[in-house]
């Protein structure tokens, strides 16, 4: 019984040679996972290769968003899978067929991914080619800290414009700030109690707190 | 200009900018927005969000799949069912398991409830807006009706929770589905009533039609997705481009406007509203015997009597709950069609116990930016109907 069953439209194997045909150099790899097929682009090319899968044929003309993905493992300072890349920007691709009117049976997604190092985490936008990418690259700037280049709005989304770091990057703890008691006094930060990996840490104990871990978040 | 000593940029004096919220009734949560006027006219919005921020995202990595669930709930919290289903599908894709018949068969009967009842919120919250106080009234008369169908499952309203990895938590009471039939015999005849108070009243008509005009390509280059698209004349609905949970043996049909106004939005949902009542017939009619969940007792805890009875049971109701269970290593994304437009989750794993990220991609955040485009040329009062119209749920946008 596999999950693939369930999804409708065909596999995106034309457009994926097309791309290839087009832009060469474009197109890392293509794996099929899952029931969808993921296109690795390098990150130079992401914007050009958006626009060859938007105007070919079908066109992926409506970008249902991207997202980012830190596969950094900090329990063992290594990156998850052997990955050469510590970020993952995943463009989620819809193709709603040719004609505006849309047959429901010639819809298609693609996804496609670019690899973002650490040491250089900046993306040139898509919102040249999809306006609509405005909002999610805010997002993941201000979530991951990798700045989108050409973007003509990059300020924080979510958080305040005065926070410091990147809160969905894996080596940020989960919850609060060190809160000020009277007599000067500070409770702990999240930081100094925080179970580090989220699988694993989760069931051992931390090392001087008697409470759960995942029950310090400061801000609810 | 220099005012002492310091150069200034020159003002422009031809717009005024106005601060709209974050605490307005009519933005529906905590939505900020900075108007540029040109007198009454407005020139640009621009959206604040954030303001309920509560990092559901980075909350979901700490917890085992099963009480991720739960956090779910919280996002787009007028349909609760409906975002526990987009998770747990994409959980289940990366599980590789199916529910048995009965229980998708629920899982849609669910999913149109849920869809009903936030049209209906929808619906009274945006006549309200505009001026129309009475369709609030009814509109919430018959969503209580329709949550206290969930409130029989499960004990409670907004927060079911009821979906899970491999199923549901449990099989519907006795008498619930009689009791939903009722409720949904009874609504054809309410929907009427609504539209009565509605399509022919004319300060409804003067400030819907015509008002937030936005094309079908537009709408697509923006990512806007569900009632807000196909009232631009886009035929596309998650439920029939990609089927999920047994969608595509329903018979039910998508509705779409012409213009892409408010009005086009607004009778969008109410044909929806119909269609969503046909699905959910057509649930209850063919609804299948047999088990809600799959019988793995690694994925689905086992039924609470059996704990009384039998070892196994015990010992698999504790690891499950303290330990969780580990999906493959990959990632998965099955999006389901919310009322808000495409709702899904894009899941992570590690093989671990938690998912290594678990993001939502949210409809009523990638709507949101159509509303500078909508509201372009209109008038302030406009801007009030306009958002009314695309149906956003601060909860879901700021997560």
């Amino acid at each position: 019984m596999s999950g693939g069953q369930s999804d409708g439209g065909t596999a995106p194997e034309n457009e994926v040679r097309a791309l290839r045909a087009k832009l060469p150099s474009a197109v890392l790899d293509v794996t099929e996972h899952l029931g969808h097929t993921y296109v690795s682009v390098p990150k130079a090319m992401i914007a050009e290769a958006l626009l060859a899968l938007r105007d070919g044929e079908p066109g992926y003309r409506m970008l249902s968003e991207c997202l980012c993905v830190d596969y950094l493992d900090v329990t063992s300072g290594e990156l998850l899978g052997g990955r050469s890349a510590r970020f993952e920007v995943v463009y989620n691709l819809v193709s709603l067929g040719s004609e505006p009117g849309l047959t429901p049976a010639t819809a298609r997604r693609l996804f496609v991914k670019v690899a973002v190092p650490e040491t250089d985490a900046v993306v040139p936008t898509v919102t040249g080619v999809h306006p609509g990418a405005a909002f999610p690259e805010r997002e993941i700037y201000d979530m991951f800290g990798i700045r989108f280049e050409g973007h003509p709005d990059l300020r924080r989304l979510l958080m305040s414009d005065d926070w410091i770091g990147h809160p969905q990057r894996k080596d940020y703890p989960l919850g609060g700030e060190r809160v000020q008691f009277p007599g000067g006094t500070y409770g702990p930060s999240v930081g100094e109690r925080v179970v580090r990996h989220p699988g694993e840490g989760f069931f051992g104990a931390t090392a001087g707190v008697t409470e759960p871990p995942t029950h310090v978040s400061g801000d609810r | 200009m220099a005012a002492q000593g310091i150069e200034l940029d020159p003002v422009d004096e031809s717009t005024l900018v106005l601060n709209m919220g974050p605490q307005h009734p009519s933005t529906h949560g905590v939505l900020r927005l900075i108007l540029e006027l040109d007198g009454e006219t407005i020139v640009g919005v621009t959206p604040h969000i954030g303001y309920v921020h509560t990092g559901i995202e980075k909350e979901g990595e700490y917890q085992t799949y099963l009480k991720a669930v739960t956090i779910t709930d919280r996002l787009d919290y007028v349909s609760a069912h409906i975002n526990n289903l987009a998770f747990v599908l994409s959980v289940e894709r990366l599980l590789g398991i199916e529910p048995p018949p009965r229980g998708k068969c629920l899982r849609v009967l669910l999913s149109e409830i849920q869809r009903m009842a936030s049209h209906l919120v929808w619906l009274g919250t945006h006549a309200l807006d505009i001026g129309a106080m009475t369709v609030f009234f009814y509109a919430f008369r018959e969503r209580e009706k329709l949550l206290d169908l969930t409130e029989m499952l499960s004990g409670v309203r907004l927060m079911p929770s009821w979906i899970v990895p491999g199923g549901l938590r449990a099989d519907v009471p006795q008498g619930w589905l009689e009791r939903c039939k009722a409720i949904l015999d009874d609504l054809p005849r309410r929907c009427d009533e609504y539209e009565a108070l509605l399509d022919q009243n004319p300060i409804w008509c003067e400030r819907t039609q015509g008002v937030g005009v936005i094309s079908g390509e537009e709408c697509i280059a923006l990512g806007v997705t569900g009632p807000s698209l196909r009232a631009c004349g886009v035929r596309y609905d998650v439920r029939k481009a990609f089927p999920y949970s047994g969608f595509e043996d329903y018979d039910f049909g998508v509705p779409v406007g012409e213009h892409g106004d408010v009005n086009d939005r607004y009778r969008v949902r109410m044909a929806e509203l119909r269609q969503s009542r046909e699905i959910a017939k057509q649930a209850v009619e063919r609804m299948p015997d047999g088990p809600v969940s799959v019988s793995d007792p690694k994925i689905v805890p086992p039924p609470r009597a059996e704990l009384d009875r039998s070892m196994e049971a015990v010992i698999h109701h504790f690891k499950l709950w303290t330990e969780g269970f580990r999906p493959p290593a990959g990632e998965a994304y099955v999006p389901v069609e919310s009322p808000k437009g495409e709702l899904g989750f894009y899941v992570v794993s590690d093989g671990g116990a938690c998912p290594w990220r678990m993001h939502l991609r949210s409809p009523s955040f990638m709507n949101l930016q159509a509303l500078s485009r909508m509201c372009r040329g209109r008038l302030i009062a406009d801007v009030v109907a306009i958002v009314g119209s695309l149906d956003i749920v601060l909860g879901e946008i700021d997560r």
